[in-house]
């Protein structure tokens, strides 16, 4: 079998078919995306090369920047709460229920497998106003206030994307971070408790230095993911009200099929594909620093 | 230590540069489809296809069943000739789909299309690819069974005659009689006296305004009817041709009295969440005392169990005239629906007769059995139109001349800002001037 896998040939026979797939689904739509970047047009309409125009048109795009600006705070805020949330429940489930999880881990972590557009609609209803009124404004008549229409504002409509994102995934990161938490051995742990270590100092120096590789991928997935939102906004309120909560996806998604602008719907994916990468590799920069230091 | 070898560097090199160039080639090489035709468009000169497909909108059930019955009775003929087969898409996925298809020589005979795509410098009309259906039905001698109100207005919104006038709507204010009697109160003739007598209606219980926030236009729509009583009928003509600006005092005039509207309470508690079924059904319950919607509320307004104020108690008014404007009550807003357009290079000789044969019957076909007002003429007898339909038939026929509405004009970016943005306007977060300068810088980028 060794000589086998150490023949050369071999190797590339069972490389190249699935190299091959790989690249033409994944790396040739990326180079075309990136090469209609530098075009104007759609596949009616033909194509016109126009140089760089879309990557200054993006900059002076108000549009496009407000969109970018939506991405960058969605992204921090629903990354810092649901890792932040995720790792606390993580907590919970070594330190306080231990054994006995189980099903407070299926509880928390069953809204992942919900379709994301089912969940904006919930809560688009728990934040309702009017004749079919939802829960949350039930709540807030009870205590004497008056009906609130979260989805008329800004503030209203991105705080219920980031209470709705966190419902959905923070069982997820729970159970992500879970994992890392169960590798700490015991050992460690104890001998710290001997030495005096205890509630929040143990959890300080021990184990969040010891789970902080399964913390810095948890970041990664979480930016990745939150950066490219896109259902779950759409079906919340449609970007709105006006263009205040859309991100980038969805500003790309009607550029390039509501508007036929594929030359500078690739842009905008572009400048998305930079920022995640912008973004993974500033995480991954302070995190080596800090290993260094 | 990582040492580069040159033949590896070489490769790299090559991959990179065929990349770019298959890249440039193909992207570059996307010149526009081939035209489909248009100097002969008209003529039968078409290839008729196999089948005579029709692609229309999930949201579109009606047609579907109308274009069904007709393939089953009156255009059987027709229908064995080159059978009907109905294809479906989203009403939001239209141009991507219509885009592809058109990129792809795969267009269907007959297909739903996006209102910037069919005018003459849209995507589709620049390409040649929508027929004209005035030549082409006076050739196949069925271009009277359209009417001149129509395809008048087919050309006033597309800039040419390349949709069929499967609907013909009126937009104005459907209003609840027996809550407007309760209130003392008449049909009001000019916009104050529409905020008066809302006030009133408010007072009395009533809910001024059923009107569905969420989809934006329902609101864009008072907007924009303030405004062409104001400015007149050619308000938006003249922001086209760069004759007017949005941000004219008189434009934002408009958006300031929606706002005014809107701040007045006339529309509801939370109105920007409100969907079009529950505004309808505010209206119908008799919560509401007015709608202002189109003509197509009718098959709502005739439907006995959504209608529970009676038919006999549903009024319909236009939007009043606005003091010292130069619009008059007596322009209605009129549309005849979504782009029908065909495809002219399968417009062949048994296409022409399922043309005919459509223009020929759909319109009696359509009131028969939907209620709907098609922009076809009714060629034999209906029974049992009910009363609010033949009203609305009599208003249509006196109509002298008729308006578009607010978006009708706009190009599809800044149509999507004036329904997003209005949000912003009625809840005070936009003042009328930033909406309007908003919506005008979008015009000069985009139109």
């Amino acid at each position: 079998m060794n000589r086998v896998y150490g023949d050369r040939k071999t190797i590339l026979i069972l490389l190249i078919p699935p190299l091959a797939i790989y690249v033409l689904l994944k790396v040739v739509p990326v180079l075309w995306s990136l090469g209609l970047s530098f075009f104007q047009g759609n596949t009616l309409r033909g194509f016109e090369f126009v140089g760089f125009d879309n990557f200054t048109t993006f900059a002076t795009d108000g549009a496009a920047l407000q969109s970018l600006w939506v991405t960058i705070g969605f992204a921090l805020i629903a990354t810092v709460s649901q890792v932040t949330f995720g790792y606390l429940l993580a907590l919970l489930y070594v330190f306080v229920l231990r054994k006995g999880s189980a099903f407070v881990r299926t509880a928390v972590f069953f809204p992942m497998v919900l379709p994301t557009v089912a969940v904006a609609l919930l809560f688009r209803s728990f934040v309702a106003v009017g004749d079919n009124q939802g829960p949350v404004n039930d709540v807030i008549n009870f205590f004497g206030g008056s009906s609130v229409e979260f989805m008329a504002s800004t503030a209203g409509t991105m705080a219920t994307a980031i209470v709705m994102t966190l419902w959905s995934s923070m069982g997820f990161y729970a159970v992500l971070l879970y994992t890392g938490l169960l590798d700490i051995p015991d050992e460690i742990i104890e001998s710290a408790r001997l030495d005096g270590a205890g509630g929040l100092r143990l959890v300080r120096n021990i184990i969040v230095p010891l789970s902080a590789p399964i913390l810095l991928s948890s970041i990664i997935f979480s930016l990745n993911s939150t950066l490219k939102v896109f259902d779950s906004l759409l079906a919340l309120n449609g970007g709105g009200p006006g263009t205040s909560t859309s991100p980038l996806t969805l500003y790309m998604y009607r550029t390039a099929f509501e508007y036929a602008e594929y030359g500078y719907g690739s842009t905008i994916a572009l400048v998305l594909t930079l920022l995640c990468l912008v973004f993974t590799l500033t995480v991954f920069r302070s995190s080596s620093k800090r290993v260094e230091d | 230590m990582n040492i580069r070898s040159p033949r590896r560097s070489m490769i790299v090199t090559g991959l990179a540069l065929a990349s770019i160039a298959s890249l440039a080639a193909c992207a570059g090489g996307g010149a526009p489809a081939a035209s489909g035709g248009g100097e002969d468009a008209g003529s039968f000169s078409g290839t008729d296809p196999e089948t005579f497909t029709v692609l229309t909108a999930n949201e579109n059930p009606t047609l579907e069943a109308q274009l069904d019955a007709l393939a089953a009775d009156q255009c059987k003929a027709e229908n064995e000739a080159l059978p009907l087969v109905h294809e479906k898409t989203a009403q939001a996925d239209t141009v991507q789909k219509v885009t592809l298809l058109a990129s792809q020589d795969a267009l269907p005979a007959h297909f739903i299309a996006g209102t910037a795509m069919v005018r003459p410098d849209g995507d589709l009309g620049v390409a040649e690819l929508v027929l004209d259906y005035e030549e082409f039905l006076t050739e196949a001698g069925a271009w009277d069974n359209i009417l001149p109100a129509a395809s008048s207005t087919v050309n006033n919104v597309y800039g040419q005659m390349v949709s069929l006038p499967y609907q013909y709507n009126l937009e104005g204010i459907w209003y609840n009689k027996a809550a407007f009697a309760e209130a003392g109160l008449e049909e009001p003739q000019t916009f104050d006296e529409l905020t008066a007598a809302s006030e009133k209606l408010a007072a009395a219980g009533y809910q001024p305004f059923a009107q569905a926030g969420s989809q934006g236009w329902p609101l864009t729509r008072l907007m924009g009817m303030y405004i062409f009583r104001n400015v007149g009928p050619e308000a938006m003509t003249d922001i086209r041709d760069g004759n007017a600006k949005l941000t004219d005092p008189e434009y934002v005039a408009g958006a300031q009295a929606l706002q005014d509207m809107a701040e007045e309470g006339f529309f509801g508690d939370g109105f920007n969440s409100v969907e079009p079924d529950a505004a309808t059904a505010a209206f119908l319950t008799g919560k509401a005392a007015m709608k202002y919607d189109g003509t197509w509320l009718l098959s709502n307004i005739n439907d006995e169990e959504q209608n529970q104020i009676g038919a006999e108690n549903v009024g319909f008014m236009p939007f009043p005239a606005v003091d010292g404007g130069a619009g008059t009550i007596d322009q209605w807003p009129a549309n005849a629906g979504t782009a029908m357009a065909a495809n002219p290079k399968l417009a062949g000789p048994k296409v022409a007769d399922w043309f005919s044969c459509i223009a020929e019957n759909y319109g009696q076909q359509a009131l028969q059995d939907a209620g709907v007002l098609s922009g076809f003429k009714v060629n034999g007898e209906v029974t049992d139109v009910p009363e609010t339909t033949a009203f609305v038939q009599d208003k249509i026929s006196e109509i002298s001349e008729t308006v578009l509405w607010f978006e009708a004009l706009l190009d599809a970016k800044s149509n999507s800002l004036a329904s997003t943005n209005v949000t912003l306007l009625t809840t005070g977060q936009m003042t009328p001037e930033q909406y309007m300068a908003d919506l005008q810088a979008s015009v000069e980028a985009n139109g």
